[in-house]
């Protein structure tokens, strides 16, 4: 089980007014999975996402990431998690604009702590799975969004991790990068890479083995539905329209 | 680290205006220290190769009451103290490191004893011994020396120095001429000047305060006709010609000794010999004109403070701006630690390349001021190299709030903000 939320519950304090964003998630993922994970803005989903991304923990519940619990990790265990198990995949690229592409991708590697000629070469190497050998000293500004998002996904991937984390991979594209983006994203499944994959598009999620659907911060689980056991217990507690 | 550095100079660059503006306090800050300390490495080097340069190796050995020189402007002959005698002299000379021993009786400031006409002259006056001149290296510019006749028959003659020849009778020669000098006319008959080729001549401390101050030279009397000026009995200072630099301290101490032996003086008693170790009196003089210095370091150093505030302000504005990039560096691995380096080593980049700038000005600065001011100046490569190492503490001192609040933020937030 690579990925697995038990009784996940988050809240946000606003002002003196605790807001639940998550009540009571549970779900588990296996290895090599392929999760879409759709909902309407404010239904929580980004919170979830940055769950399972370990860069928060939940304020009750367990979030195990390969049966390790998250909260038990201080800031430098979940900074190695977040650099050798995860790659992160946004809506916006998040490139930096003063590195070029190469640069861009080879960051987590140095943060990994690998040498200098080695880093070079990952990122050639990874740059090169995703269609951009060409396009190694093009700084984020001389490419189009498809090929940043790219350039994203190849530093997602260059350290190898075993889970890929999407925030809306396909929001800022037009349709035909979104398709080529989405076609790697089933390569990288095929390889074995597990995916999850924030989205509010039907047809982005529909690429994706398994659906679940977010809202008001309660999952529910889609199609060939093998479920994570859904508790209905009420909350009370604001309606919250932010997520 | 050196990956830090280069995305360093990388931002540095791609706001030269901003980074100019942010340096500019550690600049001005750097370029004032070093300006000053250029300065006071000049005037210092001036001392001492004044003294070293006059290389004559002499130490004077003069009558103190208490902590100050004994003056007989104002005050009568020191009790029971009296003039040193020719033989003692010559004792004096065999003691160890001496060469030659020379006496003199001297005012330092003439007020209203020597005239030229209805001039005053106001500089320094000296009865001396024939080897007076000899021992400190003067040379003979025009007209002639004291002889034995002029010691012997108390020939009211004069000889001047060039300062003081020039300030008496500018454009004139004065080899002939008469000087009032205590009422008595006296007949210039040479003019002399000290065998070096560095200016200024600076024998003791008197000389250094006539050469700072406006300096007007000396008048040069026989010691035989001293008293028909001044006063009988008077008793002189001597000045010890050592036999090499090294062993100045050393003789003056120990003609300072026999002298106070001979008359029965020691720390008890109310007048005492000390001897003038001219090295000793540089490091003073030294001192002084380094302690109003350090005050103006420290009004400088005021400078450094207020430049290192405004790199905290520009960083945490900095840091504000690049909310998301240290978002994602955190997202993708980056631990605190090395996000607080990163804004560390940014700051110290800005403000040792502000402090490498500071150092630039300040030794332009320096020249300039030594080209307008006549201030010698020295450059001390020490100094520079603390200067620019200090900019350096400033960055990591005032960067580490910044850097910090970086290291602190989440992801999350970071990460949102668009």
């Amino acid at each position: 089980m690579i990925l697995e939320l038990k009784g996940v519950y988050k809240e946000y304090t606003r002002g003196k007014m605790a807001v639940p964003v998550l009540k009571d998630i549970s779900m588990q993922v296996e290895d090599g999975s392929y999760i879409a994970i759709m909902g309407p803005s404010g239904s929580g989903k980004t919170t979830l996402m940055n769950l399972i991304g370990c860069l928060d923990v939940p304020t009750s519940g367990q979030v195990l990431i390969d049966g390790v619990d998250i909260s038990t990790q201080n800031d430098d265990q979940m900074a190695k998690l977040r650099n050798t198990f995860i790659g992160f995949v946004f809506q916006h690229f998040h490139l930096l604009q003063e590195m070029d592409a190469l640069e861009n991708v080879a960051l987590p590697l140095l943060y990994a702590g690998v040498p200098a000629k080695e880093r070079r070469a990952r990122a050639e190497e990874a740059l090169r799975k995703v269609g951009l050998e060409e396009r190694l000293h093009f700084k984020p500004s001389q490419l189009s969004g498809g090929q940043c998002q790219r350039v994203a996904i190849a530093r997602a991937m260059v350290t190898g991790p075993r889970l890929l984390l999407a925030d809306e991979p396909t929001g800022a594209l037009d349709t035909a990068s979104g398709e080529q983006v989405m076609e790697i994203f089933s390569q990288l499944n095929g390889q074995g890479m597990t995916i999850v994959m924030i989205t509010h598009e039907p047809s982005i999620a529909a690429c994706a083995k398994q659906i679940y659907h977010i809202r008001d911060g309660e999952i529910r689980a889609d199609g060939q539905d093998q479920s994570g056991e859904r508790k209905d217990e009420e909350r009370e507690g604001v309606e919250e329209d932010e997520g | 680290m050196l990956e830090n550095i280069k995305l360093s100079f990388h931002g540095i660059w791609s706001h030269k205006m901003r980074s100019v503006l942010t340096m500019l306090g550690i600049i001005i800050g750097i370029a004032a220290i070093i300006a000053i300390v250029s300065t006071i490495k000049g005037n210092s080097e001036m001392i001492k190769s004044s003294l070293i340069g006059a290389n004559t190796n002499v130490v004077t050995v003069t009558l103190y009451q208490g902590e100050w020189a004994y003056d007989m402007t104002w005050n009568g002959n020191p009790e029971g103290i009296l003039p040193i005698e020719q033989d003692t002299v010559e004792e004096l000379e065999q003691l160890e490191g001496v060469e030659k021993v020379s006496l003199y009786n001297s005012r330092e400031n003439s007020d209203s004893t020597v005239y030229y006409q209805d001039t005053a002259f106001t500089g320094g006056v000296y009865g001396i011994d024939q080897s007076y001149f000899g021992l400190y290296g003067y040379r003979l510019d025009y007209g002639r020396e004291f002889i034995d006749s002029d010691y012997k028959k108390m020939r009211k003659v004069a000889i001047l120095d060039a300062t003081a020849a020039a300030s008496i009778f500018p454009g004139k020669n004065p080899i002939g001429e008469v000087l009032e000098i205590g009422s008595e006319p006296f007949t210039v008959v040479g003019v002399v000047s000290q065998n070096t080729t560095t200016a200024p001549n600076i024998n003791s401390v008197q000389d250094y305060y006539l050469y700072v101050g406006n300096t007007n030279g000396k008048l040069f009397l026989t010691d035989t006709t001293w008293p028909m000026v001044f006063r009988f009995d008077e008793v002189q200072s001597a000045a010890v010609k050592a036999i090499n630099t090294d062993a100045m301290t050393t003789a003056g101490k120990k003609v300072e000794d026999a002298l106070n032996e001979k008359m029965n003086l020691s720390a008890e008693t109310d007048y005492i010999f000390k001897s003038q170790d001219l090295m000793e009196q540089a490091k003073k003089l030294q001192e002084m004109s380094n302690a109003t210095n350090q005050q103006l370091i420290w009004i400088a150093g005021i400078s450094l403070l207020v430049g290192g505030i405004g790199v905290m302000n520009i960083m945490l504005v900095t840091v504000t701006e690049r909310t998301q990039e240290i978002g994602l560096k955190k997202a993708i691995g980056a631990r605190k630690r090395r996000i607080l380096a990163q804004f560390l080593t940014e700051a110290a980049v800005l403000t040792s390349f502000g402090g490498v700038l500071g150092v630039i000005f300040g030794v332009i600065a320096a020249n300039v001021l030594s080209q307008i001011m006549g201030i010698p100046t020295g450059i001390s490569i020490p100094a520079m190299l603390i200067a620019v190492a200090f900019s350096v503490c400033i960055g990591l001192i005032f960067g580490y709030l910044p850097a910090r609040k970086a290291a602190n933020l989440n992801p999350i937030d970071a990460l949102r903000s668009e």
